[in-house]
């Protein structure tokens, strides 16, 4: 969907009340255009943002270095495997869609839907019926507030990562972490996980692959909001661009830990807007991910969801639901083990991938 | 989010009332709500599929249960199928006779593994086994940190040679383990191994390596319960690629349906063993089928409460009261004796809340007073027994005394002789063939709860039927309707 990410960098820490507003003039400007061409060009050709700066006040142009930066391309490649084993039989649809987690609703609105397009368009060949699902999926799956939130210039971003036990979050913040040292960024990581054996030092791992900055409990057990508010605080005094705060998975029916979400939250926001919290999601799951995410959103302002572990035999059929019913939209996939593999989450690759022609792996 | 299975099958149910037998049809209906709530619990299409279809035939099969409704018994049917298919085989973790037994754990990454190494590990200790568990996660950064640190927690030592992170060979370390183990003695050696995926073959290939290397005496296969339709593959995937001897089913704390049990124990054929239940060291437990089934279900009310009807329920008695009722001969006595009947069927409020469509009423069944009955069984106590059969010698005077001798008031005795009365003509209308009328009543309430038409209870009468249904729905009114001290005809539901 975007291949690029701009980051906005001030040489000097404190900026003119003046231009920061200009900034966040030109920000919407940019969000709102959903198309990656779009965005290709505003890249190449910075001309407005440089022109909308020079008007207040030309002369605070050389104090502010607005530099756009690219971030390197990611793909969900053959991430994703096809639904379709054979020619696709209509009548089966359903039961397809079924299996890949689409659950009982979704894969009866989606098989009406392509059998009422089939018909209106005529289409009765498996190569028309692929075609045909494959644009139907994409459109639904499209939204227009699908980029990662990292070009208001409200530096630095601060990104919260929640989820269950065991869905990912640390490899998420990994990779997350490399890519964005790729492009030049100055990241800092923070161990809210403070309750799970060794999960500081794994992310410490990552921390070190990817040469990122981390922040970690003092001792065993600290309070995980404290961690989380310590990494806003490195991140504000080391001038980062980034922070992101791991957090320690729970079940969303713990009240408790889930209130504690709430209190982390409030940390983080002393001393800087949050510009993400990104709902990590295995996508092995079943139906319970709808309630994993409703429970995360009411508590956590959920503003993103990462769907991980697509490489493997599931299809993450669930994401469409998340999009349909929760209004959140996927913004990340993980597709492996590898510090490289994930990407953003485009609605063509994968739709694409799923009415693919089979290629048993 | 998702309408309970039990409110849905209260629709079913009351078209269903009042039928002798099952029809294609009727079981059609059931199941088909069957099917959508065991998909919605994540169970895999394919043993959905394989399911409904064996229930179906047992069900078209089957004789009709006396005591339940048809409906109730396809619940019935699919409970007993669940609780077959998830605890069939039953066993305990079998050790070896040459110890050290060898346990290795297998499954998806994030399944959690390496934190039941631990739980398993105390649970060993605590029984006197001198548990060892080897670091063969050499995949995920720092999962060898993990586990010592867990193994510190719980005082059991940790083989470890490799620091992990994709250093070292898991194959040399769990061979290594092995000769360590019978060289100190211990008994159980619990293998963790890094998280793959099924379609990973070089990572199915090193499982297997390990397992011929370690030739353990069960391999573990840990699967997370909100595993979703994948669950099949998954399954089949390991079972092919290592060999899975038994099941552990983890984060079961969580509020997944978890029908990923279902469809795991289908593919393998393995029992599950044990259950996960949070993330203390003690949260590990046997696995119990029922209770799983009735999770799956998400009708484990309506489940027990078809149970303990069956159990508690006297036929003969209900067949007593019965004749008595159409003979118009209801006396207090008999009231006194439904509401015990009910009573043994457990709290007023467990039984009201186990019908379908009582959901929605929550608020004021919460509300409703369990003393209610304790009172009105204390003021039937305190009757000579003239009285309890004649209601009629009741004066003034007599009231008075019965108020003093159960330790209410006179209003409250007035009361309850109402509603008696009132009962006792529904009951005379019910026999007679009519329907009742009663205020407050609800609909859903009583379509669920099994009731049946008035004719077709006389032409049971007649046959001599020792059908426990009408006498018990009968019952289930009077007691409602003696529930509500204050106020027939207010229009709420059970007249609170």
């Amino acid at each position: 969907m975007f291949k690029f990410l701009k980051r906005l960098r001030r040489d000097k820490p404190i900026e003119t009340p003046e231009v920061i507003q200009e900034v966040l003039v030109a920000e919407p400007v940019v969000e709102v255009i959903p198309e990656p061409i779009a965005q290709e060009t505003r890249v190449e050709a910075p001309k407005p943002e440089v022109q909308k700066v020079e008007k207040p006040k030309p002369v605070e142009k050389p104090a502010v270095a607005v530099q756009e930066v690219e971030l390197p391309k990611r793909s969900l490649g053959d991430g994703v495997r096809s639904l379709f084993s054979s020619a696709i039989e209509l009548d089966d649809l359903e039961d397809i869609l079924i299996r890949a987690d689409f659950g009982v609703d979704a894969a009866l609105e989606i098989s009406d839907e392509l059998k009422r397009a089939a018909n209106k368009a005529g289409a009765s060949s498996d190569a028309e019926l692929r075609l045909l699902l494959k644009d139907l999926l994409t459109k639904k799956l499209t939204r227009s507030d699908a980029a990662l939130n990292l070009s208001d210039g409200k530096l630095p971003y601060v990104i919260l990562v929640v989820g269950v036990n065991g869905a990912g979050k640390t490899t998420t913040i990994g990779k997350l972490s490399r890519w964005l040292r790729d492009g030049d960024w100055n990241v800092v990581l923070g161990a809210a996980d403070t309750f799970r054996a060794a999960a500081v030092e794994q992310l410490a791992t990552w921390a070190s692959r990817a040469d990122a900055k981390l922040v970690g409990p003092e001792k065993e057990g600290q309070d995980p909001a404290s961690v989380a508010y310590q990494t806003v605080e490195l991140a504000l005094s080391t001038d980062a661009d980034i922070a992101i705060i791991d957090t320690a998975g729970r079940l969303q029916n713990k009240k408790d830990l889930m209130d504690e979400l709430g209190k982390i939250r409030r940390a983080v926001e002393k001393q800087a807007s949050i510009a993400e919290v990104l709902l990590v999601i295995d996508s092995t799951m079943g139906q319970n991910a709808l309630a994993q995410a409703k429970a995360f959103a009411e508590v956590a302002d959920v503003t993103g969801i990462v769907m991980t572990k697509l490489d493997g035999t599931a299809k993450g059929g669930i994401l469409y639901s998340l999009q349909e019913q929760l209004d959140l939209p996927v913004k990340l996939v993980g597709v492996g083990e590898g510090i490289n593999d994930f990407a953003f989450f485009s609605p063509e690759e994968f739709a694409k991938g799923l009415v693919a022609y089979k290629q048993e792996r | 989010m998702f309408g309970n299975l039990s409110d849905r099958l209260s629709d079913t149910f009351k078209n269903l009332r009042g039928k002798g037998r099952l029809s294609a049809a009727d079981i059609d209906g059931t199941l088909r709500d069957i099917r959508r709530a065991l998909l919605e619990a994540d169970v895999s299409l394919e043993v959905v599929k394989e399911f409904t279809g064996k229930i179906r035939e047992r069900a078209l099969g089957d004789e009709v249960s006396k005591a339940l409704n048809p409906a109730q018994q396809v619940v019935q049917i699919v409970n007993d199928e669940l609780k077959a298919i998830l605890g069939g085989e039953a066993r305990k973790l079998s050790f070896s006779k040459n110890p050290p037994t060898v346990i290795m754990l297998a499954g998806l990454q994030g399944s959690g593994k390496t934190t039941l190494a631990g739980k398993l590990a105390k649970w060993l200790k605590e029984q006197n086994h001198t548990p060892l568990l080897v670091a063969a996660d050499l995949q995920r950064p720092n999962a060898v940190t993990q586990l010592q640190v867990l193994g510190e927690k719980v005082g059991v030592p940790v083989f470890a040679p490799e620091a992990g992170n994709g250093v070292g060979n898991p194959v040399k370390v769990s061979k290594d383990a092995i000769a360590f183990a019978k060289k100190s003695q211990y008994s159980v050696v619990i293998v963790d191994t890094a998280g793959r995926l099924g379609v990973d073959e070089e990572m199915m290939q090193q499982a297997r390596d390990i397992r011929n290397a370690v030739e353990p005496d069960e391999i573990l296969f840990v699967v997370d319960s909100m595993l979703g339709q994948d669950a099949v593959n998954v399954a089949k995937a390991f079972h092919e690629g290592v060999g899975v001897s038994g099941v552990v089913l983890t984060k079961l704390d969580g509020d997944s349906r978890g029908g990923a049990a279902l469809s795991v124990a289908t593919i393998t054929g393995a029992p599950i063993l044990f259950s996960s239940t949070g993330e203390g060291l003690d949260a590990f437990e046997p696995f119990y089928p029922d209770r799983m089934a009735s999770r799956i279900l998400d009708m484990g009310d309506i489940v027990s409460l078809i149970e303990k009807a069956q159990q508690s329920f006297d036929e003969e008695e209900s067949k007593r009261l019965a004749e008595k009722m159409a003979k118009d001969q209801f006396t207090l006595q008999d009231f006194l004796e439904q509401m015990q009947q009910i009573k043994k069927m457990g709290s007023m409020k467990g039984i009201l809340g186990m019908l379908p469509g009582v959901g929605q009423m929550k608020k004021q069944l919460e509300e409703f007073d369990e003393k209610e009955i304790t009172r009105t069984e204390a003021i039937i106590y305190s009757m000579t027994p003239l009285e309890r059969t004649q209601p009629k010698v009741l004066n003034g005077a007599r009231r008075m005394r019965i108020a003093r001798g159960s330790g209410t008031s006179v209003t409250e005795v007035n009361q309850l002789i109402a509603r008696f009365e009132q009962a006792a003509k529904m009951m005379k209308t019910v026999a007679k063939g009519g329907m009742p009328n009663i205020p407050g009543a609800n609909p859903a309430l009583m379509g669920g709860g099994g009731f049946s038409g008035g004719k077709k209870k006389i032409d049971q009468k007649k046959k001599g039927s020792k059908s426990g249904n009408p006498a018990k729905r009968a019952a289930e009114n009077a007691g409602l309707d003696f529930g509500s001290e204050k106020s027939s005809g207010s229009g709420s539901a059970f007249g609170l």
